[in-house]
């Protein structure tokens, strides 16, 4: 029996009260190549940094090589040929292919001058050992990203890899490249070395993998042999269907005034000849892969990053959204991608959170703010909101990631907004504040805003909006009414366009 | 209110601490030079010497709470006082009445305030519209002002003021020094303009997070132009205060002052990284370092000790802090 290089059982971790982990369990053998699949947000990325050390699991044990761990530190997951490609890959992309391939050594032997034959030697030896060619002198940015990757590859395996996990390592390839990949990942294979493939990409499990462990909400929910598994199978455990819940009808006419429409609106190498409608009480979902221009439509929209052709009416009136400011003015309002990045004030309080852009409404004589009426306000919110907090006047990095969501969408609610811009809602939220999410926009959409729902998401559209919009290169492909629509249907339209 | 008080020592226990430290040197200082500490002279004398200090300090913390900074300030000041100084000397003619005087001294204020708030404008501009690193545009603006300075003085210090010009530095109103009254006045009004106004509280969110304050709509550019225009003004003030204190401009005077006013407002409790500071922590720490050089300086134990030991008090400070914000974590 070949020896096992991971074995997990029952990890649990929680950040922030958060549970991302439950007892989880995973494992490896020599030459096997599995794939751990999910949806965002399922915990994958958090299990694959307790595997490579960075994080302390809460509870449960790691063995690798039959050796167990109780506190696994980077050093030992990497002694015992743990190696982690992260989608940015981690090289230096100033530097050239050689001295990226024998930095590590370089490091190892301690030797204070850089000797360029011997850095060229290692890079090639290593470049081999993987069967690959390239020139060693190119700088690591000049090379597409399936080169990169290759770089990344080769340097796992000189450094002794017996298991490489490879984070989505498809995303950005072309069909051509991942053929190419999975060659290099069947020849490892061969030589014993083992892969953890992550991905939520259906086909290519199927195609590349011999073993699949589904993860969904921080759980194991199926695992197997990959015969055993087909992609509807697949589909129904990644996305699992036990909150699903009603899906959201709109009473509404299309004879309406829609009250934003977009006409043959473009922006160069981002999106073009976009007609979208939105009316009152809408929700409406616009979905894509990475790269297909579905954020700087949503961008656009709001006037952070404007559209250069086209036209934007709000109420059937042509506005012209050049700015943020713009987009205010007009009652649009964005609920930004990343709510730690874009959103949040962190070290600020809930209550500075919550009325960031509306201070104004809250000035007295001489502008001094009447701070008595804020805090009425902002308990009001809170609890409009279902922010649970014992202070308004603690910082927001306090509050859990539902939470601070919802902060974000009080916020940007309390501005008046008609027309309420969603990237990403619920990502890196928690499954029952997920719920709440979603019951508070179907109210926001009742009392007449339209909505827009970017998301990648496929059952949160599917159960919110009554439209759905594929973007592919810039461009709407298919506009599907959710009514009747399956999951696997808006999977398959996706998967079409890659 | 005893569970009030208590949140407030957690709340700002950075300046909390600052505080208990202060009172702790000053109590040192009484009970070490009780005949010369411990009296009014000394507190008059210290009246006049940190107003200067903590004007110029408020203006940092201004740069610093939006997660800037301005090295400009010493620059700006002393500009200011030049060109308040020329007008002073070759504009005002010789023997005027009283009157006359009083209406040029009003004049060379307004003069130093619009040139302090042009020179922020500048900051400003090239911070927020062209997106040059605060340091370096404010190093490269310190430069400029110190320049001009220097052309238009060659070097030399502008003498021959007014005197009635010398009570703004000098006089008193009752047992206060003007400069106090001036410093604590700017202090009073910094503690409602962050605290209770949109302005200001917008610079304490453009400081905490500046791509979350463009998606929410908050004009930064235009709130980061005002404040180092407000802080230019400060500096502006900060200079007539320095040439009416010494009856003289000078180009290279308090050059010192720049780095010092780093060193108040980060004692004071304002972080480096922006979004986090308050105008109380400003008096708290200038007076610590008052009561420290004055302290030093009778004790006797060499003129030149002053720099020596506020930078102890600075690595003590931090020390503590890291110490105490350490065991607050777990």
């Amino acid at each position: 029996m070949p020896n096992r290089i991971v074995c997990l059982a029952d990890i649990e971790k929680s950040f922030g009260g958060v549970k991302v982990l439950n007892k989880v369990s995973l494992s490896v053998k020599e030459g096997e190549i599995c794939c751990l699949a999910g949806e965002n947000g399922c915990g994958k990325s958090t299990l694959i940094k307790i595997i490579s050390g960075v994080y302390a699991q809460d509870s449960g044990q790691i063995a690798l090589n039959d050796r167990s761990y109780s506190r696994l530190k980077p050093i030992d997951s990497i002694r015992e040929g743990i190696q982690v490609i992260y989608q940015d890959f981690s090289l230096f992309p100033n530097l050239t292919v050689a001295e990226n391939l024998s930095l590590s050594d370089q490091v190892e032997s301690r030797r204070a001058f850089v000797s360029l034959t011997n850095m060229r030697r290692i890079a090639r030896e290593s470049l081999a050992m993987i069967g690959i060619e390239m020139d060693t002198d190119k700088t690591v940015e000049e090379l597409p990203v399936s080169g990169k990757q290759l770089v990344a590859i080769a340097r796992a395996v000189y450094c002794n890899a017996r298991l490489i996990i490879m984070d989505e390592p498809t995303t950005t390839l072309t069909q051509k490249e991942i053929e190419s990949l999975f060659a290099l990942i069947r020849h490892l294979k061969e030589k014993g070395i083992s892969t953890l493939f992550v991905s939520h990409k259906i086909r290519e499990m199927l195609d590349i993998t011999e073993k699949i462990t589904i993860m969904r909400n921080g759980r194991v929910v199926a695992s197997g042999d990959t015969g055993a598994f087909d992609e509807v199978s697949i589909t129904q455990a990644m996305t699992g269907r036990d909150i699903g819940g009603e899906r959201f009808h709109w009473g509404g006419s299309l004879d309406e005034e829609p009250l934003l429409r977009t006409e043959k609106l473009s922006k160069k190498g981002a999106f073009s000849g976009i007609d979208l409608s939105l009316r009152r009480g809408e929700m409406v979902g616009i979905t894509g892969l990475l790269g297909s221009g579905r954020t700087e439509l949503a961008l656009a929209l709001f006037g952070s990053a404007p559209s250069d052709e086209g036209k934007i009416f709000r109420n059937g009136v042509e506005v012209s959204i050049r700015s943020i400011q713009d987009a205010m003015k007009n009652g649009i309002a964005y609920v930004p991608e990343d709510r730690l990045t874009e959103g949040l004030f962190l070290d600020q309080s809930i209550e500075r959170n919550l009325f960031a852009n509306t201070y104004k409404k809250f000035e007295t004589f001489v502008g001094m703010l009447n701070f008595k009426k804020i805090r009425v306000t902002a308990s009001e919110a809170m609890s409009n909101y279902g922010i649970v907090s014992p202070d308004i006047a603690m910082p927001v990095r306090s509050l859990s990631g539902g939470n601070q969501q919802r902060v974000v969408l009080a916020r940007w609610m309390s501005t008046g907004a008609q027309v309420l811009i969603l990237n990403g809602p619920t990502v890196g939220v928690d499954v029952g504040s997920k719920f709440d999410i979603h019951k508070k926009l179907r109210e926001i959409a009742n009392s007449g805003v339209g909505i827009l729902i970017f998301s990648d998401d496929i059952q949160e559209l599917i159960i919110n909006c009554n439209r759905i919009l594929v973007v592919h290169k810039g461009r709407f492909t298919n506009e599907l009414d959710s009514e009747f629509l399956k999951e696997h249907d808006l999977v398959e339209c996706l998967n079409a366009n890659r | 209110m005893a569970q009030g008080l208590g949140k407030i020592i957690k709340s700002e226990n950075n300046i909390f601490q600052l505080a208990v430290i202060t009172i702790c040197t000053f109590a040192l200082m009484c009970w070490l030079l009780p005949g010369t500490f411990l009296t009014m002279r000394n507190f008059r004398s210290m009246s006049f010497q940190f107003p200067e200090l903590g004007i110029l300090s408020l203006a940092m913390m201004l740069a610093m709470l939006t997660g800037g900074i301005d090295l400009s300030l010493v620059g700006i000041a002393n500009l200011a006082s030049i060109l308040g100084a020329f007008v002073f000397v070759k504009l005002m003619p010789a023997n005027s009445s009283h009157e006359v005087v009083v209406a040029y001294i009003v004049g060379v204020v307004a003069l130093a305030l619009f040139v302090g708030m042009s020179c922020g404008l500048l900051n400003g501009f090239l911070i927020s519209k062209l997106n040059v690193p605060p340091i370096l545009a404010t190093l490269g603006t310190m430069q400029f002002y110190t320049g001009i300075a220097i052309v238009l003085t060659k070097g030399a210090a502008v003498i021959g003021l007014p005197t009635q010009y010398s009570v703004i530095g000098n006089g008193s109103l009752g047992v206060f020094s003007i400069p106090l009254i001036i410093f604590i006045v700017l202090l009073i009004f910094f503690a409602i303009l962050l605290r209770k106004t949109n302005f200001g509280i917008n610079l304490y969110l453009i400081g905490s997070n500046a791509k979350a304050a463009i998606f929410s709509g908050i004009k930064v550019n235009k709130n980061l132009m005002i404040s180092y225009m407000i802080g230019g003004c400060l500096a502006g003030l900060a200079g007539l205060i320095m040439s009416s204190r010494t009856n003289a401009a000078k180009a290279d005077y308090g050059t010192s002052y720049i780095l010092q006013s780093i060193l108040v407002a980060v004692l004071g409790g304002v972080k480096p990284t922006g979004g986090s500071g308050k105008a109380i922590g400003i008096l708290i720490a200038v007076l610590a370092l008052q009561f420290l050089s004055s302290g030093f300086s009778m004790l006797r134990f060499s003129n030149f000790a002053k720099e020596f030991v506020w930078g102890v008090f600075l690595l003590a400070i931090m020390i503590v802090n890291y110490f105490t914000n350490e065991r607050n974590k777990t």
